[in-house]
């Protein structure tokens, strides 16, 4: 018998192997201060740029404070708006984080919910959900994303408010695109975890399906879950980016990190280097250290490496 | 052949390919965009006219400065107001070889009437082409055109039994998915031939030996290839594999003058730059404002005329590569008038007063619709008025997409607040009135898309297209611009500026209305 996954992960062997891994305690507090960040850019960042009022042409394109040119108002130099590249960074970060949580959450619960069912209940249901998988399977996410994401603008109500429904399109096409690895994952380790004695005996003594599945078995196949999750939000991150880079994400006037690589872009021959290395660079060290991190949860929590 | 003869032949081969080689000058340039097809009747703009005017010709056609010359036509002459005489060129040739005719022209426009056609604002004025002889036709207006010949110079005849063979006697239209052997292969009688076409890839032309004129330049083959990313086209230019491009990104105008194998080709371009705003229905589409519409109040659409900062947009993000216009045609273009073209002053104070005069002392919200790849700078542009508009209380919801969205979208009128950019590809103002300004009616104000309306502009704008004293003719235009500009019908910005770039090796004419025609070119 197993102990639960929830249960192994707050387990000291865990903490003790994130004592003893300086990359994971680096990446761990890269991740921190940048979603500290993200969270408080309200609070923090020098100027909103969101908020259309406060932007001034005649400030933008300034190189970074400690350049010739530079202003200490734009520690980390302006945009062609006149935008403040640290404040969007920070509000970037916040619009690419939500995004990259949200999409995974959707994901794993989705994915989680038909592994669940197709492993447990099995026969026709299964086959045709691990279908349904294969096929989506054989394209790439950012595919059936762009995808998704078209046809959602096209049927969702056009008054709605712009913001609100990219980021809602964001997420749910991120999400969608992304729930077979779950689904799979966990359907393994359902139909392995079903025929053990203990979820026999809770269904002898006449415990129902939907309870045993979440009851006894959830907590069994969470493990791998977890890990794939942490992973995924640096992915789903990197796909929020290369959607808002093909201008299909958030609205130019609230940009995330990957409109902003995108606008610099246009500038990299211009001379305007800090308009894409500085997000370009953030974007860079959140994907690395959520990474970084996932890759040491797996092997935190992985037996056979103990 | 026999082992004698054999090396000798090859060596004779050999020569006939080095000979070849010397001659051959391939010319490869890129564009932003794809032309959408290679009929020339399936899209009235630019791109699209640019490059099929290659293959294809007009009866009359623009010369290097932009005039009159003759084309298929060797000359015209306007018998009765309403009926024009062209004499047409004799021993031309259509690329297949068959040779172009009076039936060829009265083909050409039947099938730019087609509902099909984009071609037929063009044509909507004539009533009847009638064959006088295999080489004269007499064209029938509806009503006295007295500029005919300056409206067809991008209006390119087809072969009509190459048409009826192919099955292309109808045009491409993208808009309902009609494809037909037009949309993939051309048969002209341009200076270059359509040798290969892969949409969105590459299209090849080869120079056409049996064409019936002098090709100014030396080119032999054209290889031409979108590259939509701006970074790309600058580094495909920088590092040789392209020879020519347009548009340059203004940003990157300043160091591609630096680079000692590129030049930098910066001059006017006829397109005009604006606003539009919905001032017809009761109720805007995307406005939190219910059961009235602002932008029917002349004091609203002022409000926005006078938020915007034009220089602040030219020096910041045109880089000075723009020349703020408050008329809606270009300097060049017949009927611009220097003394009208004074805008009213950039004034935030003005426009928060006049739209509290007008009810919305808090301002409103508006959704604006804006393309982010067609004209330079586009999506920029948007940006910057929204937060203009900010500054005095309108809050601009931006959309911005890109053109194979946007203008399916805008051109149903789907939008409550748009920019577009327009050419008058006759160089006259009345094509500007005609389907930019005066109300949608029938053919007229097709891409007015906020219908803005006013029927002394309207009664105008009809005697305009009629009059052939220029004098009493332009004194109509300055009084039609003028009730334009007084009511902000529209909210003009700015005509951009074209910028090409190319190699040094590589020379060309260029154009105000941005067509590169290739025969001026040549490679060194």
């Amino acid at each position: 018998m197993s102990t639960s996954a929830l249960a192994r992960f707050l387990d000291g062997d865990v903490f003790h192997s994130f004592r003893g891994s300086p990359v994971a305690i680096g990446a761990a507090l890269v991740a921190g201060v940048m979603i500290l960040g993200a969270v408080l850019a309200p609070w923090i960042s020098p100027h909103d740029p969101f908020d259309l009022k406060s932007l001034d042409l005649n400030n933008s394109l300034l190189p970074p404070a400690w350049t010739e040119q530079g202003q200490r108002a734009f520690p980390l130099g302006s945009d062609d708006q006149g935008r403040d590249v640290l404040s969007t960074i920070l509000y970037g970060s916040r619009i690419s984080l939500l995004v990259g949580l949200a999409s995974v959450a959707f994901a794993m619960a989705l994915g989680v919910g038909l592994g669940l069912l197709s492993g447990y209940v099995g026969g026709r249901l299964d086959a045709f959900i691990m279908r349904v998988a294969d096929v989506q399977l054989s394209f790439p996410a950012i595919l059936i994303a762009l995808l998704i994401n078209g046809v959602a603008r096209a049927v969702l109500p056009s008054d709605a408010n712009i913001d609100a429904m990219a980021l809602a399109v964001l997420i749910g096409s991120i999400g969608l695109a992304n729930w077979v690895q779950y689904a799979r994952t966990v359907r393994g380790s359902t139909m392995v975890e079903k025929n053990k004695e203990y979820v026999q005996a809770a269904r002898v003594i006449g415990v129902g399906p939907a309870t045993i599945m979440v009851r006894h078995v959830l907590p069994n196949v969470l493990g791998p879950v977890l890990v794939i999750g942490t992973i995924n939000v640096a992915t789903a991150i990197i796909t929020e980016a290369t959607l808002s880079f093909l201008g299909v994400g958030v609205p130019p006037t609230s940009p995330s990190l990957g409109t902003m690589i995108n606008n610099g872009n246009n500038f990299l021959y211009s001379g305007e280097w800090w308009l894409v290395v500085f997000p370009g660079a953030a974007l860079i060290l959140l994907c690395m250290s959520v990474n970084l991190l996932g890759d040491w949860l797996r092997d935190a929590l992985n037996p056979r490496l103990q | 052949m026999t082992r004698r003869t054999a090396p000798i032949a090859a060596a004779a081969l050999a020569a006939l390919l080095l000979a070849a080689g010397a001659h051959a000058k391939t010319l490869r340039t890129a564009d932003q965009g794809d032309a959408v097809s290679m009929d020339p009747h399936s899209l009235n703009e630019t791109t699209q006219l640019g490059f099929t005017g290659n293959v294809y010709e007009p009866l009359v056609m623009r010369d290097a400065s932009l005039k009159l010359a003759p084309a298929l036509a060797t000359s015209w002459k306007q018998l009765s107001p309403t009926v024009w005489r062209f004499e047409l060129r004799r021993g031309v040739r259509f690329h297949d070889g068959t040779p172009f005719t009076a039936d060829d022209v009265v083909f050409t426009f039947q099938r730019a009437a087609d509902p099909g056609s984009d071609m037929r604002g063009v044509v909507g004025q004539v009533k009847e082409v009638r064959k006088v002889d295999e080489h004269a036709v007499e064209v029938v207006t509806t009503a006295p055109v007295p500029i005919l010949p300056d409206s067809l110079t991008s209006f390119y005849m087809m072969s009509k039994a190459w048409c009826e063979t192919n099955g292309a006697t109808r045009p491409v239209d993208k808009r309902k998915g009609v494809e037909n052997a037009a949309s993939v292969r051309a048969n002209g009688t341009g200076p270059f031939r359509l040798r290969s076409r892969e949409p969105g890839v590459r299209t090849v032309l080869v120079r056409n030996p049996q064409y019936w004129g002098k090709i100014e330049g030396n080119v032999t083959e054209v290889v031409w290839t979108p590259i939509g990313n701006d970074a790309t086209r600058v580094a495909a230019l920088k590092s040789g594999e392209i020879h020519l491009m347009q548009p340059v990104p203004v940003q990157d105008v300043d160091r591609l003058k630096q680079d000692p194998n590129v030049k930098v080709m910066q001059g006017p371009e006829l397109r005009t730059i604006f606003l539009g705003m919905d001032s017809k229905r009761d109720e805007l589409l995307y406005s939190n404002v219910k059961g009235k519409n602002p932008f029917k109040d002349r004091r609203v659409r002022q409000a926005v005329y006078q938020a915007i900062d034009i220089e602040a947009i030219r020096t910041r993000i045109m880089r000075g590569a723009a020349t703020p216009t408050n008329l809606m045609i270009a300097p060049g273009v017949n009927g611009f008038n220097a003394e009208l073209n004074r805008r009213p002053p950039h004034d935030p104070e003005a426009a928060r007063r006049l739209l509290a005069e007008a009810g919305y002392p808090g301002g409103f919200e508006v959704r604006m619709n804006c393309p982010n790849d067609r004209y330079v700078n586009d999506g920029e542009i948007c940006q910057a008025v929204a937060g203009m508009l900010a500054r005095v209380g309108v809050k601009v919801n931006l959309e911005a997409e890109t053109k194979n969205t946007y203008f399916p979208k805008i051109l149903s009128r789907n939008t409550s607040f748009y920019l577009l950019g327009w050419t008058p590809t006759t160089y006259d103002a009345h094509n500007t009135l005609f389907n930019i300004m005066a109300t949608p009616e029938g053919g007229r104000g097709v891409f007015n898309l906020g219908s803005w309306s006013n029927p002394r502009f309207d009664a105008l704008t009809a005697q305009i297209g009629v009059e052939t004293d220029p004098a009493k003719r332009k004194a109509m235009i300055d009084e039609a611009m003028k009730i334009h500009a007084d009511e902000f019908g529209h909210v003009p910005l700015h005509q951009q500026a074209l910028a090409w770039a190319a190699r040094k090796n590589v020379a060309t004419v260029q154009r105000a209305d941005n067509m590169i025609m290739y025969r001026y070119a040549t490679v060194d």
